[in-house]
């Protein structure tokens, strides 16, 4: 699960944290000594071989330090030393992020950093998701792989993030890697079956092959079929949401054939009956994604008599949950033998009401992530805070995401959960209604939150108590959320508001606006107050080029500024770009006659920092000032 | 507060329709004919006639006041839930699901579905099965059925009989 997850992929496992004793060569820094010594201390050593020269020595030793940094922001402040750490960090990286595709080339990263062995990239930003980007924006992975295809032959590992891949770019993957382990495609489209089908075939060593919340379009190719025919290394297989069908019976026969494989997760086209018999090949199973979870096309595909209980019994070390496509709620008993051990269940897929959750849900004491409809009501939420006491994240999501409709959760849910779930850290809640005061309870009773998006569907709706603006309410998020970096505000918003996030916002790095706010102010503060801001993104808010101007001090060290439908003009967007010449700034319009440009108006603003200039792929209807 | 039945709005503007929509983009995600409250919002009314300065984006007829990308969920999601009846019996209530019935054309290789509900009258009807199986029906009179084509539209009644399609009123 990682929708609108930012967080980096987790690095290698094998990777060692960092000794003390390394600090203590370092320290020491003489040099002259032959040899690299070991721990406790390095001042003096035996000769055994001709002295390299000091700064030699201390590269060596520095580059075998650096190994155990994993951290990319700590080893970034390690290049900025000098020279020659700047040296040994490029040579010594081992997974290169890449936060924005556009901000670095291919062959800008990789003529500094030769040897990589895994990569992650991220493309467009995250309200393409919702429809605001016009389609065939950019973020072309094509670019990335061919140059990497030449300077790292050895690559493992690939994670993109809204990214355009083709077929053709996996095809060159497959062929280029020989070594290649890990493909893990989160909100990626421009691929098809086929791209899968040459994956699955060339990719030998492959352990991992992940499709999260991407479009893969469907050739009808049975691309289940082409994993090696013999024993495969796979452990993880996630595909969820390809809306094709698939090759079942190859299915189960790769499934007995992969040993090693402990996350499974399956589409919504693979009935109960189809998922009893691919979990009684795989007990091992860490994590399972379980497809429909009821029938497909009206059939179980299986016996109709079957008692499914057992073989979740069977899967001792299962601990995260989710599919539920088609939930037939009278199957979900089978899962009360796993819940006790769950730390991961992702309902949100699963219309099922409070009665139907609660039997499951009361064993769920060691859940600490749970993603659900809001068909559960704020009873079904009064049944989560009462049970999982250890709940770290929370996503609940709208089973009808339209405006001024009754809601089913509410503020009530929203309290209960604050009062219930102390540990929360993470939360998604989308309803229709809201009070100032459920939210102001949450920051008290939630001290250690790090993520609080609050979506009120109907636009610029005040605390429906009170009839006052939401400005009380995420204040005080902001004011005793001590560790917040992420927040998304929405209902009726002043510039107050604004100026509290300015005034205690000053760990958060990621902010989103919809609909807030009365003026340039409201912007303003939020630029001149929030030092750690990093990914901004507004909608529909009455800000305009004064505001755009008070940000120009900090969007160097910002990943990205969006803003769209607010009340920029040409003029405002222009005139950043000529102030500060290491911004990218693209001006797009929706209109769909797009001669017509009759304003000075700008419909979407998209700028961000980079090293190249201008990006050479920007299509016809975007204009870079 | 102006609520209209789903079917009204269908009627009423599919001449007015406007479809503006992103560069390059396709009918896709979140455009729903759905009614809509927006007497709550003066800002977001609808003027077709207004200048390109829009406050929202227009993806489906008019008179609503549906904005592209909001509430921000994933199309993905939203469009998962769409067609879903819920699953418990109590929500059936009013939500009356649509009256599907089996179709099948001589010489097709498989059958298909149709909800009758989405169409008005016989009309609709047999435009929608001419466009299904790619074949005309015919002109309809009361007095000889269909002529003018080998393809004529049968139901089974709950007799067991094959009647012609169009002698009863559409209600």
């Amino acid at each position: 699960m990682s929708e609108d997850d930012d967080r980096s992929p987790p690095s290698d496992p094998a990777t060692k944290p960092p000794r003390p004793c390394a600090a203590g060569i370092l320290a020491s820094g003489s040099g002259g000594g032959g040899g690299v010594g070991g721990c406790g201390g390095g001042s003096t050593s035996v000769e055994l071989f001709p002295a390299p020269f000091p700064d030699q020595v201390l590269e060596n030793v520095l580059e075998s330090v650096l190994c155990f940094l994993t951290c990319r922001r700590d080893r970034s402040a390690a290049s900025l030393v000098c020279k020659s750490w700047y040296r040994a960090e490029a040579l010594t990286r081992s997974e290169l992020f890449i936060g924005n595709c556009y901000a670095v080339s291919p062959r800008r990263a990789t003529a500094r950093f030769t040897r990589v062995r895994s990569v992650a990239i991220k493309g467009k930003p995250r309200f393409a998701d919702f429809n605001l980007m016009p389609h065939n924006w950019g973020a072309h992975f094509a670019p990335w792989v061919s140059t990497m295809a030449k300077a790292y032959p050895w690559l493992e590992k690939i994670y993109l993030k809204r990214m355009s891949v083709t077929d053709d770019d996996l095809a060159l993957l497959a062929d280029s890697f020989r070594n290649f382990k890990e493909l893990v495609l989160v909100c990626c489209e421009g691929f098809s079956t086929t791209g899968l089908a040459v994956v699955a075939n060339k990719c030998r060593q492959l352990r991992v092959l992940d499709l999260i919340e991407s479009e893969v379009v469907d050739d009808d190719v049975d691309w289940i079929s082409c994993f090696p025919a013999n024993h495969t290394c796979l452990e993880s297989l996630i595909f969820d949401c390809v809306e094709c069908l698939i090759n079942f019976e190859a299915l189960e026969r790769l499934v007995a054939r992969s040993p090693s494989l402990k996350k499974l997760r399956v589409n919504r086209f693979l009935s109960m009956g189809q998922l009893y018999r691919l979990m009684i090949r795989a007990p091992q199973l860490t994590h399972l994604g379980t497809g429909s979870f009821g029938t497909v096309d009206g059939m179980i595909l299986g016996d109709q008599e079957q008692d499914y209980a057992p073989a979740f019994a069977a899967c001792k070390s299962l601990t995260c949950l989710s599919g539920f496509r088609e939930t037939l709620p009278e199957l979900l008993p089978a899962i009360y033998p796993v819940c006790a051990n769950l730390t991961s269940l992702n309902f949100s897929y699963a219309n099922i009401n409070a009665e139907q959750l609660k039997p499951v849900i009361r064993h769920c004491h060691k859940l600490q992530t749970f993603w659900v409809l809001d068909s559960i009501c704020d009873e079904g939420l009064q049944a989560v805070a009462a049970a999982c006491k250890e709940l770290r994240e929370l996503r609940v999501f709208p089973i009808d995401a339209r405006e001024d409709i009754e809601g089913p959760v509410s503020e009530v849910g929203l309290q209960a959960i604050s009062e219930g779930c102390r540990k929360l850290q993470s939360i998604l809640y989308f309803c229709q209604r809201m009070t100032n005061a459920a939210v102001m309870a949450m920051s008290k009773n939630c001290p250690d939150m790090v993520v609080f998006r609050l979506c009120i569907m109907g636009r610029r709706r005040p605390d429906h108590l009170t009839g006052q603006p939401m400005d009380e309410g995420f204040g005080a998020i902001v004011m005793n959320c001590k560790k917040l970096t992420r927040l998304a505000v929405s209902g009726l918003l002043t510039d107050r508001a604004f100026s509290y996030i300015g005034k205690y916002g000053k760990l958060v790095r990621t902010l989103s606006v919809a609909f807030a706010g009365d003026s340039d102010n409201g912007l303003k503060y939020v630029l001149e107050g929030c030092p750690k801001l990093q990914k901004l993104e507004i909608r529909d808010s009455p800000f305009g080029d004064a505001a755009l101007r008070s940000g120009l001090h900090h969007y160097y060290n910002m990943r990205f500024l969006w803003m769209s439908s607010c009340k920029l003009t040409r003029q405002g967007c222009r005139e950043v770009a000529r102030a500060m010449p290491r911004l990218v700034v693209e001006v797009m319009d929706n209109e769909v006659d797009e001669g017509a440009i009759v304003e000075d108006e700008v419909e979407i603003l998209y700028m961000y920092r980079s090293l190249e200039g201008p990006r050479d792929d920007a299509p016809k209807f975007v204009d870079i000032l | 507060m102006a609520m209209f039945e789903k079917d009204d709005l269908n009627l009423n503007l599919e001449a007015t329709e406007l479809t503006l929509g992103l560069p390059g983009c396709t009918a896709r995600g979140n455009k729903r004919a759905l009614p809509n409250d927006t007497q709550e919002n003066p800002k977001s009314a609808i003027n077709a006639s207004e200048s390109t300065k829009k406050y929202d984006e227009e993806t489906a007829p008019p008179t609503k006041a549906q904005v592209v990308g909001w509430p921000p969920v994933r199309s993905f999601r939203k469009n998962c839930f769409q067609a879903k009846k819920p699953a418990s019996a109590a929500d059936q209530g009013d939500q009356a699901s649509g009256i599907y019935v089996k179709v099948s054309m001589d010489g097709a290789p498989y059958l298909r579905k149709m909800d009758l509900k989405v169409y008005k009258g016989y009309a609709e009807l047999l435009k929608a099965l001419e466009d299904m199986f790619k074949v005309k029906v015919g002109e309809f009179c009361e007095r000889q059925g269909y002529s003018g084509s080998e393809f004529v539209p049968t139901y089974e009644d709950k007799d067991g009989d094959w009647m012609l399609v169009g002698d009863v009123p559409w209600e």
